[in-house]
């Protein structure tokens, strides 16, 4: 992700590994670390940037100074109690997890991975496979401490500057860098998740059975094959569940039910060539992905890392898709515009463009972050491989949501068409103006902020 | 910023209302509408430029330029970047002359030289140091085969576009690791208000063919173009030729 070029500065990518620009990288310990920093950052500017989980160029600053948050790395204060923890931003959540799952507290909100950090969180308000039921990351959190272009540590929260507070929140770091954070946490009886699957022969039963019986779930996701057509288009693989009560567990697990073991198992090396993840053995692989997962099973017990975080048992798995990277196409459109959602999955699948992993998730209620992706929904992710083409068919996609009347998820995005960025986002102009506020001579910026004009 | 998939968000075009120039806006207009900076002289042709690209789609800024000028570069490149970044910037400027009058006109010789050698190197140095300070960008050059040998028929336009295509190679080894890089593109005769009244040579090629080699060479982070692609072997070949034969060429 990372490689150093002569002039001291580092090529960085985000997770797809495209468009790499070269940035000045300094790691900061301390608030007054980034303070210094903040001082230094001259003409190109300054970002934060934590475990560059996203899979464009919301960490990058070309040309300008990056902030690596990854040392800030301090567990302030657990209040048991309250189920609130008080951390700084470059915590991940997997050290949460490690840290407090065996104590019953589980993180509100974890994105696919558990490797983002808590200020990475916050600057991209993630979402996870229970938003319907709890909203955003940023929902949870109580406050945080902003420091601003002026050098000042701001306490922002829901109930103070909350304009300030909710620019921040899937702000992408523009606003400012996050130093720390109080979150509140999940209470959680057993490290165990009860999981039903089912599995639906096409998307039309799909939809149906997510708008019929999500409620009942508090975690849920459903898995796509986006290469099938036909009668089986949107063929999908649903797999929902909530953390299992010590009595549920089977006697062997409840000595102990609370524990515990993330861990990667094993890492991908840098030696895949581009071209391996292809229409045939994406569609080879789809195949095998929806005919063993079981037609109906109820009341199965995963692990938290099964359940909700399958790929982080590889480290780097996104070389697998070679030198040219690949990106993630993630849009939500409304309720009720099932057809465009239709669409796209058809155009997708007809268009020969391999999509290995698509994710398909009912969002509950939008959330108030000016920038925040999640609106109530259909959200679905796609993970394409960078072929020649594919400029052309996302810019027709994202028409097609624009005119649905929903938007693409910025902590994905590598390439969506800036002049239709203001329909995505009505609030667009309340973040500008929040962002004047604080940061008049624009010391936060980024390549994506650059790119999309933000 | 160039995007994961190629797409541009700024276009520079030195030399803004050459054929070329204003054909590469287009190819990319067709992609995406994006913002155009046109660099050239305060002409009706430009206004006219100008305004045929706000039709396609574009955001144009009009910035003023004058190759004759030697202190018109640094003036245009300022001005260009004030608005924000530049993602490519196009250097589409020449001319070829008057090759009876250059024979013997020294002062032509000069002022040919002005405007295809010395106007291109230092614009290129400029760019290059706006793009190394802004960690991304691509400098597309227009360089022509007439540099790979020049011949008796039009050696003074030859020579210009051998240095300025040996500058712009050279500029790009020294931009690695940079984020900013260089395409040199070398088309063969281009059917364009430049070329006009002239017999076309063979493997004559229109300005939208070498738009699209640089829309495409851009997208690919290719180094060298040429346009159409067989010239790299005919002009391969053409370099080996003995003097006294090529000499006799009907080139």
């Amino acid at each position: 992700m990372a490689d150093r070029s002569r002039s001291g500065q580092v090529a960085l990518t985000g997770w797809g590994r495209t468009a790499p620009t070269p940035a000045t990288v300094t790691t900061a310990a301390s608030a007054d670390e980034v303070r210094a920093l903040l001082g230094e950052a001259g003409p190109r500017g300054l970002l934060a940037r934590g475990l560059a989980r996203s899979y464009g160029d919301a960490a990058q600053n070309a040309g300008g100074h990056v902030l690596d948050t990854t040392a800030l790395d301090g567990v302030l204060d657990v209040d048991l109690g309250a189920a609130v923890v008080e951390v700084e931003a470059g915590v991940s959540l997997d050290r949460l997890m490690t840290l407090l799952v065996p104590l019953g507290l589980f993180v509100p909100v974890t994105a696919g991975t558990r490797y983002v950090t808590v200020g990475g969180a916050i600057a991209a308000d993630i979402h996870g496979k229970d938003h319907h039921r709890t909203g955003s990351f940023s929902r949870h959190v109580e406050w945080l401490d902003l420091l601003t272009a002026d050098g000042e540590v701001r306490r922002i929260g829901p109930d103070r500057d909350p304009e300030l507070f909710w620019a921040t929140a899937g702000g992408m770091g523009l606003t400012g860098v996050v130093l720390r954070a109080a979150v509140r946490m999940r209470r959680i009886e057993t490290a165990q998740l009860l999981v039903d699957t089912d599995r639906t022969p096409d998307l039309d039963a799909l939809l149906e059975l997510l708008t019929a019986t999500d409620h009942l779930y508090d975690y849920s996701v459903a898995w796509i094959d986006c290469v099938a057509r036909g009668a089986r288009l949107g063929r999908s693989v649903l797999t929902r569940g909530r953390f299992a009560h010590r009595d549920e567990l089977p006697a062997r697990h409840r000595a102990d039910p609370l524990r515990y073991s993330g861990s990667v198992r094993l890492t991908a090396p840098d030696l895949f060539p581009s071209g391996l993840l292809n229409p045939v053995t994406v569609a080879a692989f789809n195949e095998v992905w929806y005919r063993k997962a079981p037609a109906r099973r109820r009341a199965q017990l995963q692990s938290i890392p099964t359940f909700f975080h399958p790929l982080d048992g590889v480290g780097s798995w996104n070389r697998v898709y070679g030198r040219r990277g690949f990106v993630q196409y993630q849009f939500v459109v409304p309720l009720g515009q099932e057809e465009t959602l239709r669409c796209v999955v058809e155009r997708i699948a007809t268009s020969g463009t391999a999509s290995f992993l698509a994710v398909l998730k009912r969002f509950g209620a939008g959330d108030p972050g000016y920038l925040s992706f999640p609106q109530e929904g259909w959200t679905l992710a796609l993970d394409i491989p960078v072929v020649a083409g594919l400029a052309e068919l996302l810019d027709g996609l994202d028409e097609l949501v624009v005119a649905a009347g929903g938007r693409i998820y910025l902590a994905k995005d590598a390439r969506v068409r800036p002049d239709l960025l203001p329909r995505m986002y009505p609030r667009l102009d309340r973040f500008r103006a929040v962002r004047a506020r604080v940061d008049p001579g624009g010391v936060f910026t980024s390549d994506l902020a650059r790119r999309l004009c933000l | 910023m160039i995007d994961a998939l190629g797409s541009v968000g700024t276009l520079l075009l030195v030399g803004g209302t050459s054929d070329i120039a204003v054909a590469t806006a287009h190819r990319y207009l067709r992609e995406r509408p994006l913002r155009i900076v046109l660099a050239a002289r305060d002409t009706p042709r430009r206004d006219a430029v100008a305004e045929e690209l706000r039709a396609g789609g574009g955001t144009v800024e009009v910035v003023d330029f004058d190759a004759d000028d030697p202190a018109s570069p640094q003036r245009m490149v300022e001005r260009a970047f004030a608005g924000g970044d530049v993602d490519v910037a196009v250097v589409a400027f020449g001319q070829l002359g008057d090759e009876q009058r250059l024979r013997t006109d020294a002062t032509a010789v000069a002022g040919l030289a002005q405007v295809n050698y010395v106007a291109p190197v230092v614009v290129g140095t400029l760019l290059a140091e706006r793009m190394r300070g802004q960690g991304h960008g691509v400098i597309v050059a227009l360089s022509s085969v007439a540099g790979e040998r020049p011949r008796a028929s039009n050696f003074v336009y030859g020579s210009t576009k051998a240095g300025m295509d040996a500058f712009y190679s050279g500029l790009a080894d020294s931009l690695v690791g940079s984020g900013a890089s260089v395409v040199v593109v070398r088309p063969g005769f281009v059917h364009s208000k430049m070329t006009a009244g002239r017999p076309a040579a063979p493997l004559s090629i229109t300005p939208e063919a070498v738009a699209a080699a640089i829309v495409d060479a851009v997208r690919r982070g290719r180094h060298t173009v040429w346009v159409p692609g067989v010239m790299r072997a005919v002009m391969s070949a053409l370099r080996h030729v003995p003097r006294p034969l090529f000499r006799r060429l009907p080139l």
